[in-house]
């Protein structure tokens, strides 16, 4: 008996190496260099190296330069988060209410995008908001855009970016939970004096809420950390936080700068994740 | 095709009846299937029907359609004189008792059964949903969720939460498919006690003929979109019009025959060279042959020349060919002379010996309880295969 439990015991812990070994080499070392280099002396360079002295202005510098494009990140990551909500939960419905025998084909089609680059489809948005393109065309026709009103360089067109590119990620949760409610559920609402509206908020919407809470997680995270979009549809005046972590890397080699601000990016976001799940009620996604 | 026994025939749009009331009501479905084909049928105010059927008889595509789930594609539905056939179903006076439930899980019982009051604003929710809980004893479970029930607590939930509402008509789907039958058994008593106390109008679909006639006062036997039989559990039983309705409904011997003569008390009909008689009330055929029809525990098993307390149909030559004992009875399998095996279930009383297989037997039953079917009809309609 002991002999079993002990035997069980170790093939457990052999089971569970490879996922801790992927985690320490992946996640822990990579964290602890981050939070390491966040704490350097920023007069050092990549090429003369950095010191330890755990210098902590770090932060107070990147909170009083970067204040602006870190709200702003949080600022467009919760609308596009937002529209994506309401686009992605009509689509979802549709698809797993509505569209009878096309719901996969539906949902092929919502993964189709993942075939081609990220950065492709993003620039492709380029052209599309393009300043003499069709769709500013059409807005200056239609008197929404002034003459020389444009789409490009705006945060219409940074959040129609972060929407598009991220709706698949609000979509296929969302999809999942609705497609697991029973039809009869509805019915029995309706069958219970209530009017197809009223059942929607009584029974559909709680009932698809774990869906909207990770959607929403994984468009809201990604999203707001996020510089591709702000680089290529928007300006100077639309840089996110994500831009000026790519840039303080890549650009200004400010190592400790970067890290600095991704650490905090990190623990903004964290501490809204916490809260919100507490307050939709869904700790158990946690 | 579909009849109304024993209700006077009136016309389409009377809105003097108070109870339910379906006619013609028809339903196609768009790939050409008619699941229900111009049905007639009265439920009078505060009695208890089931539509019994195998599946795909149309049994709960008609229920769909008194709630207001499905459409029919022609017909009319009244409900206490009001035309319902396209009301919406939260419009409606009718609540449904679902296959499976259909509980709404993020809901604990209490606000499960309190959502019908609630949609329609009725005051003192509180007080009518603990009434409602204490009469399917549910009372101390108000704060759990669904799954956290039994099979059988979840089902006097949904009960609960459609009763609440006190509608015109409850209509109960197959309400206990899902229970095991020790808890089916107790559960149709359960559900008799309430709707006797509560004295609403109920429709209950369901497969199971025994359930069919524990609980109802009338019995709609359906098949293949229409209404076969309907009346009272004995008289479905004792005296079946179809062949279908006497297979389905327990188990008959159906044996071809020959009519004689019609007699206004009895019609005389041959039986492979034997002369039986069939009262003339349970001849349901006019043709010049029918399907004689005898229920296995009516027929009489008695020794070769054995003089049987059943005068009038006697038919000697048969053979013994299977005997299964179960204690309160005994079924035997006899084959006749024409070659046919007919059933008997004998009662283990003493009086007579149990048979043995290869024993030569004497059969005979009383003339009151045969009946002749039309010969028409296929003498295996309604017969549980592999039974």
């Amino acid at each position: 008996m002991a002999e079993m439990t002990r035997r069980r015991g170790r093939t457990g812990y052999l089971l569970l190496l490879p996922a801790f070994l992927t985690l320490l080499v992946f996640f822990v070392l990579p964290f602890y260099s981050l939070i390491a280099t966040s704490l350097y002396d920023p007069s050092g360079s990549d090429v003369e190296g950095f010191e330890m002295t755990y210098h902590f202005s770090n932060y107070w510098d990147a909170i009083s330069d970067y204040s602006g494009p870190l709200f702003r990140s949080l600022v467009y990551g919760g609308v596009a988060t937002l529209l994506c909500l309401v686009l992605g939960y009509v689509l979802a419905y549709a698809m797993a209410f509505k569209a009878g025998r096309w719901k996969y084909l539906l949902l092929v089609l919502v993964i189709a995008p993942f075939f081609t680059s990220f950065l492709v489809r993003t620039l492709s948005w380029k052209l599309i908001l393009a300043d003499d393109g069709f769709v500013v065309n059409t807005l200056q026709f239609l008197q929404i855009l002034g003459d020389d009103g444009r789409l490009l360089a705006t945060p219409v067109a940074v959040i129609a970016g972060l929407v598009y590119n991220f709706l698949p990620f609000m979509i296929l949760p969302l999809f999942a939970s609705l497609d697991r409610i029973d039809p009869r559920l509805i019915e029995a609402s309706s069958d219970l004096y209530a009017h197809p509206f009223v059942g929607f908020f009584k029974v559909t919407w709680p009932l698809s809420l774990p869906g909207v809470v990770s959607g929403t997680l994984l468009t809201f995270i990604p999203a707001v950390g996020d510089y591709i979009n702000a680089q290529l549809l928007g300006s100077t005046g639309q840089r996110m936080i994500g831009s000026v972590i790519q840039s303080q890397f890549v650009e200004a080699n400010n190592y400790p700068a970067a890290a600095a601000l991704s650490t905090m990016l990190m623990i903004v976001i964290l501490a809204m994740v916490l809260v919100y799940v507490r307050r939709a009620g869904t700790e158990e996604l946690l | 095709m579909s009849q109304v026994a024993d209700v006077p025939t009136e016309q389409v749009g009377d809105s003097s009846y108070d109870g339910l009331r379906l006619r013609g009501v028809s339903k196609t479905y768009p790939n050409g299937f008619t699941a229900v084909d111009t049905l007639d049928l009265d439920v009078p105010r505060g009695s208890f029907i089931a539509l019994l059927g195998p599946s795909g008889c149309g049994k709960t595509t008609t229920l769909r359609m008194v709630a207001g789930l499905e459409t029919p594609t022609s017909g009319e539905i009244r409900l206490a004189g009001d035309d319902i056939t396209y009301a919406k179903p939260y419009k409606r006076p009718v609540n449904t008792v679902f296959q499976n439930y259909a509980l709404f899980p993020h809901l604990d019982i209490f606000e499960n059964v309190a959502f019908g009051l609630k949609r329609r604003k009725v005051k003192d929710v509180e007080a009518q949903v603990r009434e409602m809980l204490a009469l399917v004893e549910l009372d101390s479970q108000a704060r759990k969720k669904p799954t956290q029930l039994s099979g059988g607590q979840q089902q006097r939930v949904a009960l609960a939460r459609a009763l609440i509402n006190r509608p015109e008509v409850l209509l109960l789907d197959e309400p206990l498919g899902a229970l095991d039958l020790k808890l089916r058994r107790s559960m149709q008593i359960e559900i008799k006690r309430i709707q006797t106390e509560v004295g609403l109008t109920f429709v209950h679909v369901t497969h199971d003929q025994e359930e069919a006639m524990t609980m109802a006062d009338t019995v709609a036997v359906m098949n293949a979109g229409v209404i076969e039989q309907l009346g009272a559990p004995e008289e479905l039983y004792e005296n079946p019009r179809s062949t279908f309705v006497a297979n389905f409904l327990g188990q008959s011997n159906l044996i071809e025959g020959t009519v004689v003569s019609r007699g206004s008390d009895v019609t005389s009909v041959d039986m492979h060279g034997i002369g039986v008689s069939v009262p003339t009330g349970r001849t349901h055929t006019d043709g010049e042959k029918g399907w004689i029809g005898i229920r296995p525990e009516k027929v009489l098993i008695g020794e070769e020349g054995e003089a049987l307390d059943a005068p009038g149909n006697t038919i000697p030559g048969g053979v013994v060919t299977d005997v299964s004992f179960n204690g309160v009875s005994t079924q035997y399998l006899v084959r006749m002379p024409w070659g046919q095996e007919l059933a008997v279930f004998a009662q283990n009383t003493g009086r007579t010996r149990i048979f043995r297989r290869g024993d030569r037997v004497e059969l005979s039953w009383r003339p009151e309880y045969a009946f002749l079917l039309d010969f028409s009809q296929d003498a295996s309609a309604g017969a549980q295969k592999g039974d």
